[in-house]
């Protein structure tokens, strides 16, 4: 288990002071200056060093992306945070922007020394709006500090600025986020050109998960090496978890990567509800991800390489637990229902193939369907999947397929069931 | 994608107040010279607080601050669900979040009161017009689900009885306390934290 001493989100349930005051007494803004004067290519390598895997869903290492930055571009350079914290089961962004926003901040300003960018927008979703906030308080004391602004004490002039959305989750994908702050509906782009060359107001842009970027600080005063010897190869340092459903005791926490799934729920949730062996299934990185069923789940380990290998993924370390009373047809058709929602309706696959799928979902959910339904759904994710601009399409049929494939039998069973309701009715 | 239309009774005008045009102003101002549509978002929530809803005058008053086409603030006003077409209860319109996490949690419970004690639909105002309510999709808050967000705030750690009590408490002017219901602090374990068992403080050691 993950020492206190190695934790880098120390005021994750706001017991202490959020304000500059409290977030210095806890490290942050600890030889900033010092850091910048190491330079741009330091900051990238130890970046590098550490393996920091994007948190954001899709585990991109985040050195990396920064070197993608061009190298003496006449055009500014942007530093674009996401805080559009949308996924279902995600949680962790709200933690760090209310109870650790300094930590945000001042990662801002390395990342955007590391990428030569003067101005950072973080985009927040529009429902967080105490969170923005404690935010733009954060950030009014560090203008006010001198810690960041024009002529600052650290050396590099920044601006930051506090942007929010309105409600609409695929502003979480980079480039409808990028669209969003111009004033557009947020539908994503076209890649390539991809935002490092051709981003925010067609300027060099990177887009950091907030959680990738709060991390900084404490990687680079505490060295690459250090976040490197936590977790699993591959699968480094600490991430946030956040645990919902049916576990007794729904919680954030903070914890090495790779660690167990099981010694996760039973250590800090209280077990699953009804104890380990109720559990039915699990969902380990949001909604978007496919379900991994219980007897699985015994050995599994939480992180980006464990989870592919079963056909699912991290994403965002947002676990979802369902016991056996759950009804997962109806769990699943509740995400379908979310994406078909949530789809911008630019490409034809995903704003069609998901209110397709949600309402042949929600026939089988009352075993209203024929069987031969089921290879039809699942032939019709296939269209959607790999089909559109966005991975929201790819989102939306994965836990579908994830259901077809481990629950085949339950939904043949209701359709049976249902059957046999209408046959004996009508005798 | 949902369907989502202008209100078809519309008041005449629209105007920010002074003290919110000052602030638009403000706003405008943080993005580069040119780029003055990037503030689209924060001009139609400002209008939506002083109105209540987002109307179509705003839309245009808007449009004409910015110097973008009506359409494309019509497009953003209808795409961003968060900005409320139609009159919302004047006490409280309550968001109930629906998605898989809240729903495990027992959130649909939550929408069937809503039915019962305020309207039979959701956008739909109670028979006094205090109240309203719809089902979004994720609030962002799944470690304390179920939660209903009102106005800026959410309420957390929900069940029939909590939800019961701070019906009762907004329709008789009570206060109310926003975040967990339960007591809890934040997401931190219900029994206590896990982690983070001393002080916060710390040595940043450099290794």
């Amino acid at each position: 288990m993950l020492q206190d001493k190695d934790r880098i989100f120390r005021n994750l349930y706001g017991f202490h002071d959020w304000r500059l005051a409290g977030a210095r007494a806890r490290g942050a803004w600890d030889g900033t200056k010092a850091l910048i004067e190491r330079g741009q290519d330091w900051i990238i390598n130890e970046m590098k060093t550490s393996g920091l895997r994007g948190r954001g869903g899709a585990g991109f290492p985040t050195g990396l992306k920064w070197s993608f930055m061009p190298k003496n571009d006449p055009r500014p350079s942007y530093l674009v945070i996401n805080a559009d914290e949308s996924e279902p089961g995600s949680c962790k962004d709200r933690e760090i922007m209310r109870h650790d926003p300094h930590l945000l901040i001042e990662g801002a300003l390395l990342a955007s020394f590391a990428m030569k960018a003067h101005t950072c927008f973080i985009y927040i979703r529009g429902e967080f709006i105490r969170e923005r906030e404690r935010l733009q308080a954060a950030v009014d004391e560090a203008y006010d500090a001198k810690l960041i602004g024009k002529d600052n004490e650290n050396g590099w002039d920044f601006d930051i600025v506090v942007h929010h959305g309105a409600g609409a989750y695929i502003c979480g994908e980079e480039t409808a986020l990028i669209e969003s702050i111009e004033g557009k509906k947020g539908m994503p782009r076209l890649k390539p050109p991809f935002p490092a060359n051709v981003g925010l107001y067609g300027a060099p842009t990177t887009v950091n998960n907030v959680e990738s970027i709060a991390v900084v600080p404490d990687i680079l005063r505490r060295g690459g090496a250090w976040f490197a010897s936590l977790g699993k190869p591959n699968n480094t340092g600490t991430k946030l978890f956040q645990i919902s459903g049916h576990v007794n005791n729904p919680c954030v926490v903070e914890e090495e990567m790779g660690i167990p799934l099981r010694e996760l729920i039973d250590k800090h949730c209280g077990g699953v509800r009804g104890g380990w062996d109720n559990l039915l299934c699990a969902i380990p990185g949001g909604s978007s991800m496919p379900m991994i069923p219980a007897e699985q789940c015994n050995d599994l380990t939480m992180d980006f390489d464990a989870l592919v290998k079963l056909k699912s993924g991290l994403g965002t370390a947002a676990v979802f637990v369902m016991d056996k009373s759950t009804d997962i047809i109806k769990a699943i058709t509740r995400i379908a229902y979310f994406y078909k929602h949530e789809s911008c309706g630019q490409c034809t696959p995903c704003r069609e193939g998901t209110g397709w799928m949600y309402r042949v979902l929600e026939r089988m959910q009352h075993g209203e369907a024929e069987k031969r339904e089921i290879d039809l759904l699942f032939n019709v994710t296939k269209q959607v999947e790999g089909h559109t601009i966005c991975a929201l399409g790819d989102a939306a049929a994965w836990p579908v397929q994830g259901l077809i494939r481990n629950y085949r039998h339950v939904i043949e069973e209701r359709i049976d069931a249902h059957r046999t309701a209408v046959k004996e009715a009508a005798e | 994608m949902a369907v989502r239309r202008l209100h078809p009774e519309q008041p005449l005008s629209f105007a920010f107040s002074p003290d919110n045009l000052a602030w638009a102003k403000r706003e405008i101002a943080k993005y580069p010279p040119g780029k003055e549509a990037s503030a689209v978002i924060a001009l139609l929530w400002r209008a939506q607080e002083q109105e209540g809803w987002t109307t179509e005058p705003a839309i245009r008053a808007i449009a004409d601050m910015l110097g973008m086409a009506y359409i494309r603030v019509l497009e953003i006003a209808t795409f961003y669900t968060m900005f409320q077409l139609a009159p919302v209860g004047k006490t409280a319109h309550l968001q109930v979040c629906g998605t898989t996490p809240c729903m495990l949690r027992g959130s649909d419970a939550l929408i069937e009161m809503c039915k019962e004690h305020i309207a039979e639909h959701p956008h739909e105002l109670s028979p006094d017009g205090q109240f309203s309510w719809e089902e979004v999709e994720c609030l962002g808050t799944c470690a304390n689900a179920p939660v209903v967000q009102i106005g800026k705030d959410t309420y957390e750690d929900l069940d029939p009885e909590l939800f019961d009590k701070l019906l009762h408490d907004l329709r008789t002017g009570k206060p109310v306390k926003a975040g967990s219901q339960t007591g809890r602090q934040a997401s931190c374990p219900a029994g206590g934290p896990t982690t983070l068992l001393g002080d916060a403080r710390r040595d940043t050691e450099k290794v």
